[in-house]
């Protein structure tokens, strides 16, 4: 419900809040069409494990936990998290970075969470980004089981040493009648807010491109030339928020 | 046929005798004078039900004009409230006249009609989702179709939804309000006896679902968005306020310190919502506030939004006497005939915000579409509530009278 009025007002004064967070991006391949507006992209919490092997230069390994819509059918290069990875070595020319995925299709966050600690103990990322929420918005979960849920996962990916980014849900208008979204972004928001961890708002970076017309998400297509367009540009803003998060200074960055 | 009928006092014969009658059926509660039909309760009812539909719509620039925009409660608190109330004044007096089966009866023939209203949006609602889950084939949202999944199985579908237990979303508040209906001769009863422990034992009850997290479980998995345990708090608040409680409490809602206080909640609730969408407000806000304050919960009526629509109320009342000559302009009737024909006017509204989103999806997404599609769904339901007053009015005149006679009464009292 917040978020939903949230986002109306992105609606609203969107054109003039489009100041462009990414208007000077180095990557020439981009379509002109991934500006998010920075308000979105920034974060009060911080990203401190990731920003000190950034400054030391030492090997970055991220790891995106997600569910089926972390990927697309058949083209998993131009998936985000894919996306984020050749955008983020571009950034940073000077850091090995290496993103691996961990798809859990159809599982709730308990479900997810539940396997943390040993893919931790396998992977050993320095940074988690965690995507849930779709599953449990189909399942229709008590919104309060859900962030225990989320909360547990979270602190177990902390205490296993990792930073944490949260991810919501798509902005998905053709289903919007039929699942009611808005509990599970307020949950995510609340336990990102307590654990003081960055939450990726792709629910409203989605529906900000939709709103502005930069994507039509209502169209039915078929083919995955949409589907890709659209990962690029979330794996180009969520490189955008991570750095941003992690404080990269200018040196650091090539621009 | 309005969800809980007229408000006016039912045409009896002898007000006096009745009046009587009532004081020594029924010493504990007391019926409002049989006289107008209280327009404020249909005029906020009608205002219920156009923010309810354009809640219902994606977000656009009306969206702006529905209050939960500015505080936490929104338009389904105002609306089960003044359902309540409505609906024990109604059959309150039902009740007293004639006895607890009569009015029970009455009630029921009210739920059944409420429940072939959910039933009609139900099917309304498989047509339009098995469109899209045929014509819809997005890889982008391979994972969001799974919604779908139930389409595998009609049979069990559809019996879960007979049984109230599958509800799609924006069709919650009806199985809510079955529910509550189904428990009005209960309260009736219980208000019969003593008001207020009736009040206190509704407390009692939202108290101990909010301890032991009762809820109501729905089908696949999962709860009813609308905790009935929860809400029937508004309304059985309503029915003890129509019952009498309204005036007992008009000290209290005089006093200036109650309206201070109400003022000063619905500024401090005004200020916190818009931390929602100005988040650099959200640093002067204290964390320990907002680590207590947070999740506010719509599905067990958290108690913010429970003060915050009393302190509305409380102004409301104030501000807006009975007496009020706007309430008989034209400006205001196409909301006092909405709130008229709650029933009715809440499921076009349904039904409109289904074709909306489907016109939104398969024409144009614009704002300006948008705008056009909620003034005209709003245009729609004041057609329908015209249309629907004047069958009543005209119509239905020229059947016999005597018939007439029965019917009205019948109306009155939920037909």
């Amino acid at each position: 419900m917040k978020a939903k009025v949230l986002l109306s007002l992105i609606l609203l004064c969107g054109c003039v809040a489009a100041s462009s967070a990414r208007a000077e991006d180095a990557v020439p391949a981009g379509p002109p069409a991934c500006e998010v507006p920075a308000y979105l992209l920034t974060t009060e919490s911080q990203l401190p494990k990731t920003a000190e092997i950034i400054r030391d230069n030492k090997p970055l390994e991220i790891l995106v936990i997600g569910s089926r819509s972390t990927a697309i059918p058949s083209s998993e290069d131009s998936s985000y998290p894919a996306r984020l990875q050749a955008i983020l070595k571009e950034k940073l020319p000077s850091e090995p970075v290496h993103v691996s995925v961990e798809i859990q299709s159809k599982k709730t966050a308990e479900e997810a969470a539940s396997g943390f600690v040993k893919l931790m103990e396998a992977k050993k990322p320095t940074l988690v980004i965690w995507q849930t929420g779709t599953v449990d918005a189909i399942r229709s979960i008590d919104p309060d089981e859900f962030r225990s849920a989320v909360t547990d996962g979270v602190s177990a990916l902390q205490q296993a040493g990792a930073d944490v980014v949260l991810m919501n849900l798509q902005y998905s208008p053709r289903t919007e009648t039929m699942m009611s979204v808005p509990p599970y972004l307020d949950n995510m928001r609340v336990v990102a807010q307590e654990h003081e961890i960055p939450l990726f708002d792709r629910f409203a970076i989605m529906r900000q491109w939709n709103d502005q017309g930069q994507f039509d998400l209502f169209n039915p297509t078929r083919g995955s030339e949409l589907a890709k367009q659209v990962h690029d540009c979330l794996g180009r803003a969520l490189a955008q928020f991570v750095i941003d998060a992690a404080h990269v200074g200018p040196a650091q960055q090539q621009n | 046929m309005t969800i809980a009928d007229q408000v006016t006092g039912t045409p009896i014969a002898g007000t006096a005798d009745t009046a009587v009658r009532a004081k020594t059926a029924a010493p504990a509660i007391t019926l409002p004078v049989v006289g107008e039909r209280e327009l404020r309760l249909d005029l906020f009812r009608g205002m219920a039900l156009w923010l309810i539909f354009i809640d219902h719509l994606p977000p656009n620039l009306l969206t702006w004009f529905t209050i939960r925009n500015y505080g936490f409660s929104d338009a389904t608190e105002i609306f089960i409230f003044i359902s309540g109330y409505t609906a024990a004044f109604v059959y309150g007096r039902a009740m007293l006249e004639s006895g607890f089966v009569i009015a029970t009866a009455r009630i029921l023939r009210r739920v059944w009609q409420i429940y072939v209203a959910h039933v009609f949006l139900f099917t309304i609602f498989l047509a339009e989702i098995s469109y899209v889950a045929t014509r819809f084939e997005n890889p982008l949202y391979t994972e969001e179709m799974g919604i779908m999944d139930f389409l595998k199985q009609p049979d069990v579908t559809i019996v879960q939804a007979l049984l109230l237990r599958f509800r799609p979303v924006n069709m919650d508040v009806l199985p809510l309000y079955i529910v509550l209906m189904l428990a009005l001769p209960l309260i009736l009863w219980l208000m019969k006896w003593r008001p207020d422990v009736s009040l206190g034992l509704s407390v009692l009850l939202y108290v101990v679902t909010w301890q032991f997290d009762l809820y109501f479980s729905a089908y696949p998995n999962g709860f009813w968005a609308f905790n009935p345990l929860a809400w029937q708090l508004l309304f059985v608040f309503g029915a003890w306020c129509a019952l009498g409680g309204a005036k007992r409490m008009s000290r209290i809602l005089a006093s200036p310190v109650t309206m201070w206080i109400a003022i000063a909640y619905l500024v401090a609730s005004f200020y916190v919502t818009m931390t929602w969408y100005v988040p650099q407000l959200g640093h002067f806000m204290p964390k320990r506030i907002e680590q207590w304050m947070y999740p506010i919960d719509k599905t067990d009526l958290d108690v913010l939004r429970f003060t915050h629509f009393l302190a509305l109320a409380a102004l409301t009342v104030r501000f807006l006497p009975r007496t009020w000559p706007g309430l008989r302009s034209p400006w205001l009737r196409p909301l006092i005939l909405c709130g008229q024909h709650s029933l009715e006017i809440f499921c076009l509204g349904v039904f409109l915000a289904f074709a909306g989103h489907f016109i939104l999806a398969e024409v144009s997404g614009g704002p300006v579409m948008h705008a056009l599609i909620s003034l005209s769904g709003i245009l729609i339901m004041w057609g329908m509530a015209w249309l629907i007053s004047w069958y009543k009015s005209e119509a239905d005149k020229s059947g016999s009278k005597t018939k007439n006679a029965v019917s009205n009464a019948d109306m009155a009292g939920g037909g």
